[in-house]
């Protein structure tokens, strides 16, 4: 594969899409397939042969849409009408009103703030492009950035890009990425000899409850994270990668053993990469359902073949990691915004976002919100725009409550800062995370304290066990507000579990026990008076625990 | 490289596709995890012969196997019913009423997550998060995915499975 191939491609595959009058995307993304989004995507497919309109109308599977809550969804191009809950049996009324008035009765309204109001970078291609077909991807401008680095930048310049682009870990903790990127390049791991084997990971082991970016970006644009992979691959002289993927998406794994099958075949993967001397090769694991392996040891390991216990760090992974050697992991998310940042440069990336959060993050909407569904917003958006504007508010005529960031490692936000900015840095400070992307909205119907007895019930049974402060003090402070939730504790249970979560947050090992904590500790901050009401007066006051 | 042939516990032909999976990788001690993956996906669980047919075949300890086969949730050492049912307990499911899904299963099948009707028939599983939380409450039914469920349709969903 050259350069010049590779715009072929793209031209002849955009060319063959523009000779058709219309184009018809079906979602065939998780969400969608579960209400059988596949048989009105057949069902399309045998009407337009019936019809004979094969010449005229293309119809395909695609990533995900967003909108999940509509779904099956399918799109219709180039006139943007969206149809929402689509049958099998409608494909012919939706063929019908192809050359007349969309249908009514389906369409969603058009310029909806969901899809408006976002800003997508890592999500371009999610709903347009069929993830089955390279093709479809290089036609996007795909592998565009990794020829662009292979034969233009050298390591160290790309290494500089990233940096400037000012990008930070999308995996949760916010790491700069250049800074992780330049200290695989510095390191020497146990040799000092000039070449080091070094590797590159890819962290899908989107653990988290109630977060799906990353099942649905490795759904909907596999190709985004390899060319992602293959240029950080460059950057740091690693030659062989891994993706890590939960064995728990079938979907995922299957799109993408499709899409490195494709990848080599085209030759942006292999061996001699658009003919230079860079080689790449990927392999997928699977992971097996340990919420542990997200933290970066745990992986290592697990990709090693053994548990997923995690080991202290110094030595980081960029010095010691894959049996032992420098080894750079990333998110998923982190890799899927890299070949945009290549293509369009830092300082188009570095424009969008605050001073210290740059860029835009996916976060994916779920709990007692009307738009359910997967969404990409510049950094510093708030969170009433997110949850109300964009996620359309709360459902059913309940009232706003708290919303959950970060998972089981983060906290609530009640509704007095609602109009907080989205950045790494207000986060923390409102005693949440950023985490990977998971938003799940509570109403007045949700408990306080049955949510950080939920999330500490999590966290204990995940505990892998190595390190005796999370091991034992999970278990005790899921004790304690099993027993706050059953109407049976006393003050002194609430000030021991307080010392507790001091203690764990501060002797844990790793991230998975320093953060168990933050669920309690972030609605004891805010909705303390709930707590107190469980133990002084026996009572819930949303009426969810049986006291 | 191996010296010896170890042969499988039986002439079951599944175990090709095991073998496939661990030659493949060259029998290396770091495939643990991808030949308890490849013999439950065969097998549809592992039994103590499978652990020490694999423990021989990587010559990994057989107390190393068992730390690995227990240690992730995903693997399972017991044998399935003819169907499963996996209910997601993610925090989206969690706040939509997956607790009012399980105890719908144990009122109606005496059963809990983890375990298996006496007839044999049903399996109930839960699943951290199954990255569907817009379609809350969800759960699988033999690896098919149905959302928005409630006590009623979710009972809906098992008769379907057993017809």
């Amino acid at each position: 594969m050259t350069r010049e191939e590779l715009d072929a491609i793209g031209e002849k595959e955009l060319a063959a899409s523009q000779q058709v009058k219309h184009r018809l995307n079906v979602c065939l993304a998780a969400g969608c397939m579960s209400l059988q989004s596949d048989a009105v995507l057949a069902s399309l497919q045998k009407n337009i042969k019936e019809r004979g309109l094969e010449h005229e109308c293309h119809v395909k599977g695609v990533g995900c849409l967003g909108l999940c809550k509509a779904g099956p969804l399918v799109a219709v191009e180039p006139n943007g009408v969206m149809y929402q809950h689509v049958t099998a049996n409608e494909a012919n009324e939706i063929l019908e009103a192809l050359d007349a008035e969309p249908l009514a009765q389906l369409a969603l309204e058009p310029a909806l703030p969901f899809f408006n109001r976002q800003t997508k970078i890592s999500l371009e291609n999610s709903g347009v492009i069929d993830p089955e077909r390279i093709e479809e991807y290089i036609a996007q401008g795909g592998y565009a950035a990794l020829a662009q680095v292979l034969n233009e930048l050298t390591p160290a310049q790309v290494v500089e890009q990233v940096t400037r682009s000012g990008l930070r870990g999308r995996g949760g903790a916010g790491y700069p990425t250049g800074l992780k990127w330049s200290t695989v390049v510095k390191a020497q791991g146990a040799q000092t000899r000039e070449s080091v084997q070094k590797y590159v990971i890819c962290n899908a082991d989107e653990g988290d409850p109630g977060a799906f970016m990353d099942r649905s970006m490795l759904e909907s644009d596999p190709h985004r994270i390899l060319e992602g992979m293959a240029i950080a691959a460059y950057a740091v002289g690693a030659n062989q990668g891994y993706i890590y993927v939960r064995a728990e998406y079938p979907l995922a794994i299957k799109r993408l053993k499709i899409a490195i099958r494709q990848a080599e075949r085209a030759g942006v993967l292999g061996s001699a990469i658009f003919a230079s001397p860079f080689n790449f090769h990927v392999e997928l694991r699977m992971g097996a359902g340990a919420f542990v392996c997200g933290e970066e040891t745990a992986l290592i390991a697990s990709i090693e073949g053994g548990r997923g216990l995690p080991r202290i760090r110094p030595p980081y992974p960029a010095e010691y990691g894959l049996w032992g050697k420098p080894t750079l992991i990333n998110n998923v998310e982190t890799y899927a915004l890299v070949p945009s940042i290549i293509r369009n440069g830092s300082e188009w990336f570095a424009n969008i976002g605050t001073e210290k959060s740059k860029g835009t993050k996916v976060f994916a909407l779920a709990g007692a919100v009307q738009n359910t569904g997967l969404v990409e917003v510049p950094m510093g958006i708030t969170l009433r725009e997110i949850i109300f504007d964009i996620g359309g508010g709360i459902p059913d005529g309940k009232k706003f409550k708290a919303v959950q960031t970060g998972g089981p490692s983060g906290g609530c936000v009640p509704k007095q800062f609602l109009d907080k900015a989205v950045d790494y840095e207000t986060l923390t400070q409102l005693g949440t995370i950023m985490g990977s992307g998971g938003m799940i909205v509570m109403d007045e119907t949700s408990c306080m304290v049955d949510v950080a007895r939920y999330f500490m019930e999590f966290c204990m049974t995940e505990s892998c066990g190595k390190c005796v402060p999370c091991r034992v003090g999970t278990v005790q402070m899921y004790n304690l507000l099993t027993k706050i939730t059953q109407g049976e504790a006393t003050l002194d249970d609430l000030a021991l579990l307080e010392e507790l979560c001091d203690l764990v947050r501060n002797t844990s090992l790793c991230g998975l026990g320093q953060a168990a904590p933050n669920p309690v500790l972030s609605t004891l901050r805010y909705f303390r008076e709930e707590y107190v009401a469980h133990i002084q007066d026996k009572k819930c006051p949303a009426g969810v625990c049986k006291l | 490289m191996r010296s010896e042939k170890i042969s499988p516990p039986s002439e079951d032909k599944r175990w090709k596709i095991v073998d496939t999976t661990m030659r493949r990788k060259g029998y290396v001690p770091s495939a643990l995890i991808e030949a308890l993956h490849s013999t439950q996906e065969a097998f549809g669980y592992l039994d103590e012969s499978a652990l020490r047919y694999i423990s021989a075949s990587l010559r990994v300890p057989p107390s190393k196997v068992y730390g690995v086969a227990t240690f992730y949730h995903f693997f399972t050492l017991r044998p399935q019913g003819k169907h499963t049912c996996v209910v997601c307990t993610g925090t989206a499911c969690y706040i939509k009423g997956a607790s009012a899904l399980l105890q719908t299963l144990d009122k109606n099948f005496d059963i809990k997550p983890g375990e298996t009707t006496s007839d044999g028939e049903i399996s109930v599983l839960t699943a951290r998060c199954l990255g569907s939380c817009s379609l809350a409450p969800a759960a699988v039914f033999d690896g098919h995915v149905a959302g928005n469920l409630e006590p009623q349709t979710l009972m809906e969903q098992i008769a379907r499975l057993k017809e």
